[in-house]
């Protein structure tokens, strides 16, 4: 168990899905081009902020001397303040998001994983701080957390049939985004999103869907199974009920968005059959407007 | 056997398995199709929802009846049916099988063989003796009944003939004797003899006559008239329509026999005679010789041409110039009207009518010849050319040389002069004309007269050349071999001046003779007197042209009026220089059916064999099963993926031409939509990325020019350069990639006709990242590879008063994702000015077919379905800016595309308003 052969395979097949997903994340990350966000006022950073004549309590070796030789009186040259916020993610692992439609694009777990991933990449190299809900990995800065956070998107999904916001351990006033399915119940989100409110922290909501599931483009006799079983229904003409069913999502994308609304988050749907970089500009602009 | 109608059945007890078909409805009925299993996550938003139907809890009706079907279809197969089971009566005593035998049962000889070989088969099961006999090809003594067995061997011999028997049918059938029964195989046309052979056979015994369904064409021969060849084609029925195709065969270029012209002709229901008309050049129509009926192998339905269709080309010259004479003095004023209608004239010099390559040139009074004349005279006289001279007072007053090989005696100088006024004696008349010579049978008016001619100096061989001669023996025509050609010299003027033979009807005769003109009609008894032809080629049965072998001459009076019959086989006959063609129909001929009174019973031709439809029903059993199988998946709801695609291709096979109309269907409403709406269109160029992201930029500029202009376009669409219709498209849109196909010649044609009618063309090399100032990319040389072939006027880069500067925005970047070098539209011209107090000049024309660029406009107009741009473009707000002004590019070029030049315009308001004012 602990030959050392036998640990090197465990350590393989652990690390095995990081470079990929990392390496996707980073390669999403990279078509967007963002410059550091400053705070627009005085304080610890690289920017330049403004000259501003010394006053009293300055140390001396604050003073720009280049500065002040132009002039009678000294300068001191501040730094624009530039302060890291803590995101916080949640991405939905239950067993409902490892549905892949018709297997022309992968599960919608993949793209919620890569499109949050990339989110984080995007953020730190913004400066923020970026952890997961709950109270395993705490936001922090650095690579080291990037390669945890993918680390902990390895692991494979959950037995439950769907997922459950974890709202546990948000910082006040920092930001959170939560990727699901949201095909479950709504109620936990909602106390999730209450929970978020009260404690000041924005963010959005990003609704992850497959094709299939928009489409509902199935005929017949059919029973149809939740991913872990547990739930079953079974009709004789599957395509009797696509309208039904339609609307039905649509209800439940309508009240998403209500109560993303009145907890000031935002709220977006994307498909896995489209475009990953479209969901992932949306993204950082939904975090950077919650600020 | 059971019989039912014309079906039977071997093994008709099996057929009780039909009674079991209602106790499988009742156990199939109740067996519901599988559910299929799903894993789907929606399942949460279903909870609760109810069928609208119960039914399919059972299996739908039309599924039982499908299966019942295959089943019934297997048990009736193996009952063993059987369509038209034989069942035959005998006669008895003597048969006599007679058949008509003539061209037109042709179209059906290997069944009517087959037809006869059975009921020689037949008579010899049941011990009758029986004899074959075609009408046209009569035994010699009566009749012999022989068994079956040894007449069986003679009957795949037996060979239509291309002529209707005649009289002496009769007297053979007057000659048989005894009692005999008559099966009479008719041809459906009626033969002269038709009626009083069967009196005589009726009389003999009982007479049963069959007959061929289909109807018989034939060609009668083809005339000229009118400058347009004529021949009319005619049936034995009437009543329904028929269409045929008439096709000219006669040799090409090449000398390879083949179909030069075809047209078709319609019998419309009532006809049985159809006008066929042909506007054939001469060329062509010198070319042709005969014309068929397509598909009609007989030989009524070919008819041969000869001289009669056939024009010479004749090129008249004079040696006396067209000076101030008067019409009648003209020497070639009676050959003009004597050849006019029979030949095609060259008129023009010597040197120039022999680049025509005539058949005959006539020259008038000629006497001397430049050296280079002389020698293209004699090349084409050597190589085939019939030279012929009439003589005058040049000639007569010319120093000829010894030996001119371009006349055919020596002559001798000077002339004579016979009864004129000045001279003794009385002009002289012709001799009749000698057996041997060409005009051997023309009749000599006694008013031709002869009042001078030249003189032919003796010699050994001048007896021998003259083919005509005065009454005195001197000669009028001679001729001589020069080569492959001849040299033909009248001793007399072409025109009256020396003798009165241009005005008698002789003249025209003899130039007919010599082939020199060819007469459109059929030449009469008198016309071929003292002639002797050979048949050069025969026609059989079949309308194939045999060649004749040794037959023996036919004379001409003969030959003027001989029906085609065993004596005179239809063919083309040769004589002399002339071809003359014996056709089966002649004009005036008409097809009637023969009409048989109502004691002949008349049966069609065919028999209907035995056939076992065992094969057959088993098919439909086994397709109604692969059938219900499909539909069984359909109805279980698992048609459905790419599993059952296959199965669903192949059913689709045989739906072939169904979905090519499917095709042309969807062609037709994208052409319908791009007519009806505007639509921006890319160009596609396979690659699967650059295609999405050009319309997903298309559609972006779509969006924004709806948003913001009153140009509303619909979704765009990509078209493929070689299939589409791309002149109802105002705007096209090519990326370039690399490997992207070169268009094909016929696509380039269509761009070219699409930037010519005022279509425009933007290129996007999608290279302005990489592109420097001066350098090119692979891009860039790909798309002047592409653009090679295009008709691209010059261009320059976009000039800052171009009308794309303001069509809708005032712009002076055109930037797209990169923001590269400025785009490249048409030159300005050369005299474009400045106008006053603006700061444009003057460019009112034109459209620019193409704008040329490498920045990318597709990605930075991208936008995915929610309207979110697909790609970043520059950084921070000055990307947004940079994507902006992309957009507003690509509005003013779809504004310059549909409003032209109309802000150009604009610059001339100021000078309008001012004429108004006044």
């Amino acid at each position: 168990m602990s030959s050392p052969a036998h640990l090197r395979a465990q350590a393989q097949t652990l690390a095995g899905p990081l470079p990929p997903l990392l390496a996707g994340a980073e390669h999403l990350a990279a078509t967007i081009l963002l410059g550091e966000h400053g705070r627009r006022r005085a304080g610890t950073g690289d920017e330049f902020w403004q000259y501003r004549p010394a006053t009293i309590g300055d140390e001396a070796r604050n003073i720009d001397w280049r500065r002040s030789a132009r002039t009678d009186t000294p300068f001191v040259r501040e730094k624009e303040w530039q302060s890291a916020q803590s995101v916080i993610l949640w991405v939905d692992d239950a067993q409902s998001m490892e549905f892949s439609g018709d297997g022309s694009h992968g599960t919608k777990c993949e793209r919620a994983r890569l499109l949050a991933l990339a989110v984080a990449v995007l953020l730190m190299r913004g400066g923020e701080r970026v952890g997961l809900s709950g109270f395993d990995l705490p936001p922090r800065h650095g690579n080291m957390q990037l390669l945890r956070l993918a680390e902990a998107f390895s692991t494979p999904a959950a037995d439950t049939d769907f997922g459950e916001p974890e709202a546990r351990g948000m910082l006040p006033q920092s930001r959170a985004l939560f990727v699901s399915d949201f095909m479950g119940d709504l109620a936990p989100v909602e106390a999730a999103l209450a929970k978020a409110a009260d404690r000041g922290v924005r963010g959005a909501l990003l609704q992850v869907l497959d094709p299939q599931e928009e489409a509902f483009p199935f005929d017949g006799r059919t029973i149809f199974q939740s991913m872990a079983g547990a739930i079953k229904f079974e009709t004789n003409q599957a395509a009797d009920l696509r309208s039904r069913y339609i609307d039905r999502l649509n209800d439940r994308r309508a009240r998403l968005r209500d109560l993303a609304r009145h907890a000031g988050w935002h709220y977006t749907c994307h498909h896995t059959g489209e475009s990953a970089q479209s969901a992932l500009m949306w993204l950082f602009g939904a975090l950077e407007r919650g600020r | 056997m059971l019989t039912l109608g014309a079906i039977g059945f071997t093994s008709p007890l099996l057929l009780l398995g039909l009674l079991g078909l209602p106790v499988l409805w009742l156990i199939l009925r109740a067996t519901p199709p599988a559910p299929v299993r799903r894993r789907f996550p929606g399942v949460v938003l279903l909870l609760g929802l109810t069928d609208d139907t119960t039914q399919t809890d059972k299996t739908p009706w039309w599924l039982l009846l499908l299966r019942m079907l295959a089943l019934a279809a297997a048990i009736i197969g193996f009952a063993g049916p059987v369509l038209n089971p034989a069942a035959r009566v005998d006669g008895a005593g003597p048969l006599l099988i007679l058949a008509d035998g003539t061209w037109a049962e042709a179209r059906d000889w290997t069944r009517r063989t087959g037809r006869i070989a059975a009921e020689v088969e037949a008579a010899s099961r049941s011990g009758r003796p029986v004899a074959v006999v075609l009408a046209t090809d009569l035994p010699a003594d009566g009749v012999q009944f022989q068994t079956g067995d040894a007449v069986l061997p003679r009957v795949s011999g037996l060979r239509p003939r291309p002529y209707v028997g005649g009289d002496q049918v009769v007297e053979w059938a007057a000659g048989l004797e005894g009692e005999f029964d008559t099966l009479w195989l008719s041809s459906g046309v009626d033969t002269p003899y038709r009626a009083d052979l069967l009196d005589i056979l009726s009389a003999r015994g009982q007479v049963t006559v069959f007959e061929g369904g289909s109807a018989v064409f034939a060609l009668r021969p083809a005339r000229f008239e009118g400058g347009q060849v004529r021949l009319s084609a005619v049936r034995n029925q009437t009543g329904v329509r028929d269409e045929i195709t008439v096709g000219a065969v006669g040799p090409d270029p090449n000398g390879l026999e083949r179909v030069l012209l075809s047209v078709p002709a319609v019998f419309e229901a009532a006809q049985d005679v159809v006008e066929i008309e042909l506007d054939v050049p001469p060329e062509l129509r010198n070319r042709i010789t005969r014309f068929e009926i397509d598909g009609q192998r007989t030989a009524g339905a070919v008819t041969l041409t000869d001289d009669r269709l056939k024009r010479r080309k004749v090129a008249l010259i004079a040696g006396r110039g067209a000076d101030e004479g008067l019409e009648l003095l003209s020497p070639l004023h009676y050959l003009n009207r004597a050849l006019e209608v029979t030949a095609d004239l060259v008129p023009g010099a010597l040197l120039d009518v022999l680049q025509a390559n005539p058949d005959v040139i006539i020259l008038a009074d000629v006497a001397t010849f430049a050296a280079a004349e002389r020698d293209a005279l004699e090349a084409w006289v050597d190589g085939g050319g019939m030279l012929v001279r009439f003589a005058g007072p040049r000639m007569a007053a010319a120093e000829l040389l010894d030996g001119d090989p371009l006349l055919p005696v020596r002559l001798r100088s000077g002339g004579r002069s016979v009864g004129g006024a000045m001279s003794w004696g009385e002009p002289k008349t012709l001799r009749p004309f000698e057996a041997e010579t060409p005009f051997a049978g023309l009749p000599v008016p006694e008013e031709v007269e002869i009042t001078s001619q030249v003189l032919a100096e003796p010699g050994p061989d001048l007896a021998e050349r003259t083919i005509a001669a005065l009454s005195d023996g001197t000669p009028l025509v001679t001729r001589a071999e020069l080569g492959a050609g001849q040299v033909l010299l009248f001793h007399v003027t072409a025109n009256t001046e020396w003798s009165s033979l241009p005005l008698s009807g002789l003249f025209v005769q003899m130039l007919d003779r010599l082939a020199i003109s060819a007469n459109a009609t059929r030449p009469e008894r008198a016309d071929l007197a003292g002639t002797t032809w050979v048949a050069q080629d025969i026609l059989d049965g079949f309308g194939d042209l045999q060649p004749a072998g040794t037959m023996g001459g036919i004379e001409g009076e003969v030959l003027a009026i001989a029906r085609a019959s065993a004596e005179v086989p239809p063919g083309l006959y040769a004589g002399d220089d002339r071809r003359l063609a014996v056709n089966v129909v002649e004009e005036g001929d008409l097809l009637t059916p023969a009409a048989w009174p109502a004691s002949v019973p008349v049966t069609g031709l065919s028999v209907q064999p035995e056939r076992g439809l065992l094969g057959l029903f088993l098919s439909v059993a086994v397709i109604a099963l692969a059938l219900d199988a499909l539909a069984s998946l359909w109805v279980g709801g698992r048609l459905r993926g790419a599993r059952v695609m296959p199965v669903i291709a192949a059913g689709l096979i045989a739906l072939a031409p169904m979905t090519d109309r499917v095709v042309a269907q969807t062609l037709d409403d994208k052409v319908l939509l791009a007519t009806s709406e505007v639509v921006l269109a890319h160009v596609l160029t396979g690659d699967r990325t650059v295609d999405n992201v050009a319309n997903a930029g298309l559609s972006g500029l779509s969006r924004r020019l709806t948003q913001r202009t009153s140009i509303e376009p619909v979704d765009p669409v990509g078209v493929d350069l070689e299939t589409d219709e791309i002149s109802v498209y105002p705007f096209l849109y090519w990326p370039i990639t690399l490997d992207q196909p070169t268009p094909s010649a016929n696509a380039y044609a269509k761009l070219n006709r699409y930037l010519r009618s005022g279509g425009m063309i933007l290129f996007d090399t999608r290279d302005g990242a990489v592109a420097g100032a001066g350098g090119t990319t692979r891009e860039g040389r790909r798309l002047q590879e592409l653009a090679r072939p295009l008709d691209i006027p010059p261009l320059e880069p976009i000039p800052t008063d171009h009308v794309l500067t303001r069509t809708f925005y005032l712009l002076q970047d055109f930037p797209g994702r990169h923001a590269g070098r400025a785009p490249w539209v048409e030159a300005a011209p050369e005299d474009a000015e400045q106008v006053d107090g603006l700061p444009f000049r003057n460019l009112n024309d034109g459209v620019t077919p193409v704008v040329i660029g490498g920045n990318d406009w597709a990605s930075a107009w991208a936008v995915d379905r929610d309207g979110v741009p697909l790609f970043p473009v520059g950084r921070g707000y000055a990307g947004e800016r940079q994507r902006e002004t992309a957009i507003r590019f690509g509005i003013n070029l779809i504004m310059h595309v549909l409003t032209g030049n109309y802000k150009s315009d604009q610059v001339h308001v100021p000078a309008l308003l001012d004429r108004l004012g006044q």
